[in-house]
């Protein structure tokens, strides 16, 4: 016999897609060691450094931008971590194999990591948003927020692409610290925590190097806030970088399985 | 009528860096058969399913699932797999579980019916990481049916279950195969091999050294094995002609031969005490022992 030409109903392939997304999102909400550090940190550093230290100054504009500083930092996590652990564990489990071996659509399970991490990035941003009106003085008018949670949801992509090569490169075991040594020095050196200013001279001249320092300055632009570099420069330095993660975690994955 | 085929190795080598997995293997897994794969550990088993599953390619030869290549995704809608070691996610229930593997499939089985055929109603609303050992094998053999596959491959299905357990899962293979589904089957359980399969292929580095029915397979290696009390020694009677082999086990003398009517009539004469006689077919494990034996001459 044979299946050639064999094809599945439209519906029933996007069914396939929507059914690992839902169950990649539903098993991460339900696991306290990634939901706490994904949605939680990046609310209570913003409380911390966002609400209490900086806000005395009373100055509209640095109340946005640490706004914005935090949307990009909570932009991070669902995408390293989330991305780039599971991934990492799969492989070294199995699962990816056996999916591999069943008639799983192709990239099913990392398109629902990628749709799984931006509707963490959809939480962390309203949650973000609720603290910035009530608490943090933040005063942006409806499409300045749009602007920067639509924002914080595209900027989930590079960091996906990001994970996406460390869950191909690591072990389960040494996924995470490899995550936290990409993450930790990113978020501090693109200067999410602390303003560039107060950073040394070599330190601030290559912060460019991390896409966060572009998804910080993207925000800002597309939010109408003081910015700088182009618009333009940071969107397509992100693209770059997650086509090119991207490519070299299929290559990856392709030869190491 | 010819038998129709749904999976088949055509002359596949596998060579890995320093190592020959597969050295010109010729397998069919026609409709409705179950097909029993045997071999040592490194016989290239495991090597074979994964280049049937698209996992790998050959190096040389070709594999076809369904008539075209097991790479294609619609070649796999066709097949369910159940593999030895999978970890699979513990924060999800196993009903869930089903519902994700289900939903790969053109017409998969309704969810309740997978449940009910599998005999896991008690388990089905539980997370996976809170199962035992034998739970979670039969919640992978649900995800194995789930999708009304026409080829099931089952890698060591009934590791860690107890004998109930292994008797349902073995009933609902049977149930499977009467509905015309084809199952590959590798066991370290000979005597699963014995009570499921209808054709039996011996592996042994990398090269089929032995196909065919059961029965067939017991005849090739035609052996008998008797055990008696006797004063005659092991060492003894490992001496004699047609004797494979002679040992002492729990003060009962065991022995393996290809003419049990010759070496009784002989050790009787030798021993008139000789008592507590027991001459049976030597099973599959025996058979088994003696052909991979002789693939590594």
């Amino acid at each position: 016999m044979s299946v050639e030409g064999e094809s599945m109903p439209a519906s029933r392939l996007v069914g396939a897609y929507l059914t690992e997304a839902k169950l990649e999102s539903t098993r991460l909400l339900r696991t306290p060691a990634f939901v706490v550090p994904t949605l939680l940190f990046p609310l209570l550093f913003y409380a911390l450094f966002g609400l209490v230290i900086f806000s005395r100054s009373g100055d509209p504009v640095a109340a946005a931008i640490l706004f914005t500083n935090y949307c990009a930092f909570g932009a991070m996590a669902p995408g390293i971590f989330g991305f780039g652990i599971t991934l990492a564990m799969e492989r070294e489990q199995g699962v990816l194999l056996l999916k591999r071996a069943l008639p799983m659509p192709p990239g099913a399970h990392l398109i629902a990591k990628m749709l799984m991490a931006a509707l963490f990035v959809a939480i962390v941003v309203a949650s973000l948003c609720a603290a910035g009106i009530i608490f943090g003085h933040v005063q942006l008018r409806t499409s300045q927020y749009l602007a920067i949670a639509l924002t914080s949801v595209f900027g989930v992509l590079p960091f996906c692409a990001i994970g996406f090569l460390i869950g191909t490169l690591a072990t389960g075991q040494s996924a995470p610290a490899i995550a936290n040594l990409v993450y930790l020095p990113m978020s501090f050196l693109s200067g999410i925590w602390v303003p560039l200013s107060v950073l040394p001279n070599a330190l601030q001249s290559v912060a460019p190097i991390w896409p966060t320092y572009h998804l910080i300055h993207l925000m800002r632009g597309v939010a109408d806030l003081p910015h700088s570099g182009s618009v333009m420069t940071h969107f397509i330095v992100l693209l770059g970088v997650t086509v090119g993660f991207t490519l070299f975690a299929i290559r990856r994955l392709a030869r190491a399985g | 009528m010819p038998q129709e085929v749904l999976a088949e190795l055509i002359g596949v080598h596998k060579h890995y860096a320093k190592t020959v997995a597969l050295a010109g293997l010729d397998l069919t897994v026609h409709r409705g058969e179950l097909l029993a794969l045997l071999g040592p550990n490194g016989a290239g088993k495991s090597t074979a399913i994964s280049i049937l599953l698209g996992l790998q390619n050959p190096t040389r030869g070709t594999a076809n699932l369904f008539g075209v290549s097991p790479q294609l995704v619609r070649a796999r809608r066709h097949i369910g797999v159940m593999m030895q070691e999978v970890v699979l996610p513990a924060m999800l229930k196993v009903r869930e579980l089903i519902e994700l593997v289900s939903s790969y499939y053109s017409e998969p089985l309704p969810l309740d019916q997978v449940i009910e055929l599998t005999g896991i109603s008690r388990i089905a609303q539980r997370h996976y990481g809170k199962l035992s050992g034998g739970q979670k094998r039969q919640a992978q053999f649900a995800l194995a049916v789930c999708g009304r596959p026409e080829l099931l491959f089952l890698d060591e299905p009934t590791v860690g279950l107890d004998i109930d357990a292994r008797t349902a899962m073995w009933r609902t293979v049977r149930e499977l195969m009467a509905q015309k589904c084809s199952v590959v089957l590798t066991t370290h359980y000979l005597e699963e091999a014995e009570a499921l399969a209808d054709r039996v292929a011996v592996l042994a580095k990398g090269r089929l050294v032995a196909s065919g029915s059961m029965r067939e397979i017991l005849a090739f290696v035609d052996r008998r094995s008797i055990r008696c009390v006797s004063r005659l020694t092991a060492t003894e009677v490992s001496s004699w002609d047609y004797v494979q082999s002679a040992l002492l086990e729990d003060g009962q003398l065991c022995i393996i031969t290809t003419h049990a009517d010759h070496i009784l009539r002989r050790m009787m004469m030798a021993d008139e005490s000789m008592h507590d006689v027991e001459v049976r077919r030597a099973g599959l494990a025996e058979a088994f022992a003696h052909l991979t034996q002789e693939g590594d001459e």
